[in-house]
């Protein structure tokens, strides 16, 4: 076990100590204890820059189960340092936020930081994975403790329902994912993913390959809820700010990012890759920003500003997918909408995370996050308004920020989809750059909505249950230093480029850099008039007139019926999936022995006879037959009448008595097959059994003596005609069929000389085959203290005095 | 021989089903009494009916009929007799305790299943 996985078991290890260290030290928040570790390992990991930049990877192995091939393997390269410094980076600042932010006598911190330490291990170890079975691990350990934190409130109902919607839909989809990897590594024979990435170009016409496509992105649209699946992430609001800054903005939402980016060199060849990628992607960006505008809780509008920007990074993924489709890569122009996915997925990262921590701080302030009780914080709060300030003028893609560089690249990225002429994008590409621009215009709405509606307008100081007044330091001081961040790289977007973006966007399009090729990523500033430069413009200005006449046209949205909304559909879905089980359970389950049996039986006719009819089994042999005399025909016909008059009774007695004389009429046919034995054993057990018959008979109820006739039914009529068919049929063929000799000729030359008997059947019974009877005793010993006990232990009459 | 014999054990089958759909609780164990006796029968008609002699070597013959099979019924008769008299003593409690041998009313309660 090297160093590389000790630091990403790290936070669990902490986990383990949290609740000492809370139950020891209640005067220091908790939060101090943990935020070293984040620390330490965002300094570990950023000395991995220089040898990602050198020599590509770090890999270190170690063994879990070799035999299965399932090893951990831990893979530093650019894509994966890359997130691993995300997570550590902003994890450090959410735990210092939330030092500030979570009362220390309060709250459970214990609970609340063995979470986050358990989310933060799980994530670290998801994207520094390369082996897919530890990947998953790790996968399903980022739903669980997101179920974990999100429904940290269990006390109030909408935290429980919001975690168990994210449960149930991220479940749904890792496990969706684990058929896919189990899939991939079948055709591959391994469970690397580098491995898997070497043979791409042979497994791509294997027939499940595209099942496996499919089922790895249900994997990757559920956990970065991309449309139809994104309806989780605004439930999820519930849980505390600093979680859904750090997980629902900048980690877990991005598992599934990194699982299209790692994923691609594998499945981007495949035109569906690039139309459900891209597609989905650009629908999720739209659907999402449509949607932000008309939420009026300020973490709602950040929830689905969130699914609109993660869709817009998968869109930009899918069109990437299309550089392997060109050769040339120093005139490889869709590279560009990979480089604009990974520096996209950084600033997002970034004033997501900010303005997250500032919703946090309104909230903490104010009371409320409700943006229409909100308004002219300004002057209470000029810091927290500065960061926001910042947030939203990039999240909306005005210069000078990062968000402005990352939409340009996107608006570059759509327009060159108008060049492709694969897989039919030359019809349909054309949606691209429009609905990504109509979707850049309502981000636009809603960014100058969130700034303006809580900062700027009328003081409402009558809606709030507190006065406003500014953070204290430690709460401000993350979004700072994220807000920071933002201009930092809106002004300096190279200092990135060749240490992180570059190795990322390399991981990504591997298959076209490994002959040795590079290619050098130049963020400008200033490109010149180019038609993305208008865009903006364009969105600029129908943003603001948008934003001016917003009463006149939010109107809009209630036109939508919500029994279409997809939140309907999941709840009705669920309703309906337990009535409909609930149905079906009472409909065969009724409680009534006979129905049970009538299934049994039918099971049984239904499959011998499909199986006789399949096999053509059906067979008979009269060579080998034995001679019917006199007696066998009427000690038949006794049977027979005594059966009828069994069925035909009307008082139990004539039955009892018939079963009788059924029993006697066997012993007779014993006699007339040469059984002696069991004529004797016969004859003695039918007595007892019949007078067993007649004590029970005896006893009887007083209030149902009624004797009446059995009712003919003719469902149980003819089942009971199938059972005797079938097993008449398979009777004969049985016989018919007889394939080697009886083994009996053994027991007949032996039973004298080796065990000094005359009575074959007794010799067997006690020498030969001695254990059956040892345990038929057994059997009768039991049945007799059984007896005894029912009669002799009366518990409940006990109970009653 | 063995047709008939067939024929005879797909009746009892049948009949023992028959009984066993109903909704007594004493004919239902009518029904598993003549299921066993099918059993047995079966049995012994599979060896092969008729084909020698019985099975005691003072006999002196040349052919004696397979004793397996007897062997093997023997055991099952006493095993089926232990069941049977266990059910019916189990018939004849829930007969005192219960008041009823319709197995209708033997259901659980809705609160009680």
């Amino acid at each position: 076990m090297s160093l590389l996985h000790i630091a990403i078991l790290a936070p669990l290890l902490l986990a383990i100590f949290i609740p000492f260290v809370y139950k020891r030290f209640r005067s220091i928040h908790t939060g101090w204890f943990v935020l070293w570790l984040p620390a330490i390992l965002f300094i570990y990991f950023l000395q991995y820059l220089p040898d990602i930049k050198n020599q590509g990877f770090v890999e270190k192995t170690f063994n879990w189960i070799p035999s299965l091939g399932i090893n951990f393997t831990a893979y530093v390269d650019g894509l994966g340092l890359l997130f691993a410094l995300l997570i550590t980076g902003i994890g450090t600042l959410v735990v210092f936020y939330s030092i500030y932010y979570l009362a220390k006598d309060k709250e459970n911190l214990g609970s609340f930081y063995v979470y986050l330490l358990m989310f933060m291990a799980a994530m670290l170890g998801v994207v520094l994975s390369d082996n897919l079975i530890v990947l998953y691990a790790f996968w399903e350990l980022t739903s669980f403790s997101s179920f974990l934190l999100i429904g940290f409130w269990y006390t109030k109902e909408r935290s429980r329902h919001g975690a168990q919607k994210s449960m149930l839909i991220t479940v749904f989809g890792g496990l969706s994912m684990l058929g896919g990897f189990i899939i991939l590594s079948l055709l591959t024979g391994t469970f690397s993913i580098r491995e898997i990435i070497s043979q791409a170009g042979e497994i791509s016409t294997e027939p499940f390959f595209i099942l496996a496509l499919v089922l790895v992105l249900l994997g990757a649209f559920t956990k970065s809820a991309q449309f139809p699946f994104h309806i989780w992430l605004p439930d999820a609001m519930e849980a505390p700010t600093p979680v859904s800054a750090y997980l629902h903005s900048a980690t877990m939402v991005k598992a599934g990012i990194y699982i299209v980016a790692r994923m691609s060199p594998v499945f981007a060849e495949q035109g569906l890759w690039i139309w459900l990628v891209g597609g989905v992607g650009l629908l999720t960006l739209f659907w999402g920003s449509f949607n932000a505008v008309k939420q009026t809780d300020l973490k709602a509008i950040l929830a689905f500003s969130t699914i609109s920007q993660l869709g817009m990074i998968m869109s930009m993924l899918g069109l990437g997918a299309a550089a392997l489709h060109y050769d040339h890569l120093s005139e490889n122009i869709y590279m560009g909408a990979t480089v604009a996915a990974v520096f996209h997925l950084i600033n997002h990262a970034t004033f997501k995370g900010s303005l997250f921590m500032v919703a946090g701080i309104v909230d903490h302030e104010t009371g409320t996050r409700d943006i229409r009780k909100l308004g002219g914080l300004m002057q209470f709060m000029p810091i927290t308004a500065t960061i926001a300030f910042i947030g939203t003028f990039s999240m909306a893609g005005l210069p000078p920020f990062n968000g402005f560089l990352s939409k340009e690249m996107f608006f570059t990225s759509v327009i060159h989809v108008l060049s492709l002429d694969i897989f039919n994008l030359e019809t349909w590409g054309a949606l691209f750059p429009i609905l990504a621009w109509i979707a850049s215009v309502f981000t636009f709405v809603y960014s100058m909505m969130l700034f303006f509606k809580t900062f700027r307008g009328q003081y409402q100081s009558e809606k709030l249950k507190k006065k406003p007044h500014e953070a204290p330091v430690g709460m401000w001081i993350p979004p700072a230093i994220l807000g920071s961040l933002v201009i930092l790289i809106g002004f300096f977007p190279n200092l990135l480029s060749n240490t992180i973006l570059k190795p990322a966007a390399e991981v990504i399009q591997s298959p076209l850099i490994n002959e040795g090729h590079s290619f050098d990523i130049h963020i400008s500033f200033w490109h010149g008039f180019k038609p993305e430069l208008f865009m903006t413009i364009g969105v600029i200005v129908v943003g603001v007139l948008l934003y001016k006449t917003m009463p006149k046209w939010t109107a809009i949205y209630n036109k939508f019926p919500s029994s279409l909304s997809l939140n309907h559909l999941y709840d009705q879905g669920l309703v309906h999936t337990e009535k409909g089980s609930n149905k079906v359970t009472d409909f065969y389950m009724n409680g009534s022995i006979r129905n049970y049996m009538v299934y049994i039986f039918i099971a049984f006719i239904g499959l011998l006879t499909i199986t006789i009819i399949k096999k053509d089994a059906f067979f008979m042999d009269k060579s080998d037959l034995a001679p019917i005399g006199i007696y066998e025909i009427v000690l038949t016909l006794i049977i027979v009448a005594a059966a009828i008059t069994i069925l035909m009774a009307k008082s139990r007695l004539t039955s009892i008595i018939a079963l009788g004389a059924i029993g006697y009429t066997v012993a007779l046919f014993f006699v007339l097959f040469r059984a002696p034995d069991l004529v004797l054993t016969q004859l003695v057990i039918e007595t007892v059994s019949v007078a067993l018959f007649l004590l029970a008979f005896y006893h009887l109820p007083k209030i149902n003596r009624k004797e009446e006739r059995m009712r003919f039914k003719l469902t149980n009529a003819i089942v009971a005609a199938g059972v005797g068919i079938v097993v008449t049929i398979i009777a004969l063929s049985a016989h018919s069929n007889k394939l080697f000799k009886s083994i009996s000729e053994y027991y007949i030359e032996n039973t004298a000389d080796k065990a000094g008997g005359g009575n074959m059947v007794n010799v067997i019974l006690v020498d030969f085959r001695g254990f059956d009877t040892m345990f038929e005793i057994a059997v009768l010993g039991i049945a007799a203290l059984g007896v005894y006990g029912m009669i002799k232990l009366r518990l409940s009459r006990r109970q009653d005095r | 021989m063995e047709i008939l014999m067939s024929i005879l054990i797909g009746l009892l089958f049948a009949s023992a089903v028959y009984l066993m759909l109903s909704k007594s609780l004493l004919r239902i164990i009518i029904g598993t009494g003549l299921l066993s006796h099918g059993a047995h029968l079966l049995l012994l008609t599979m060896a092969g009916l008729k084909r020698g002699t019985v099975p005691l070597l003072g006999e002196e013959a040349t052919n004696y009929t397979d004793p397996i099979p007897q062997a093997l019924i023997l055991t099952a008769i006493v095993i089926s007799f232990g069941v049977t008299a266990f059910f019916l003593v189990l018939a004849y409690r829930a007969y005192q305790e219960l008041g009823t041998d319709n197995i209708d009313e033997m259901r659980g309660s809705k609160n009680n299943d």
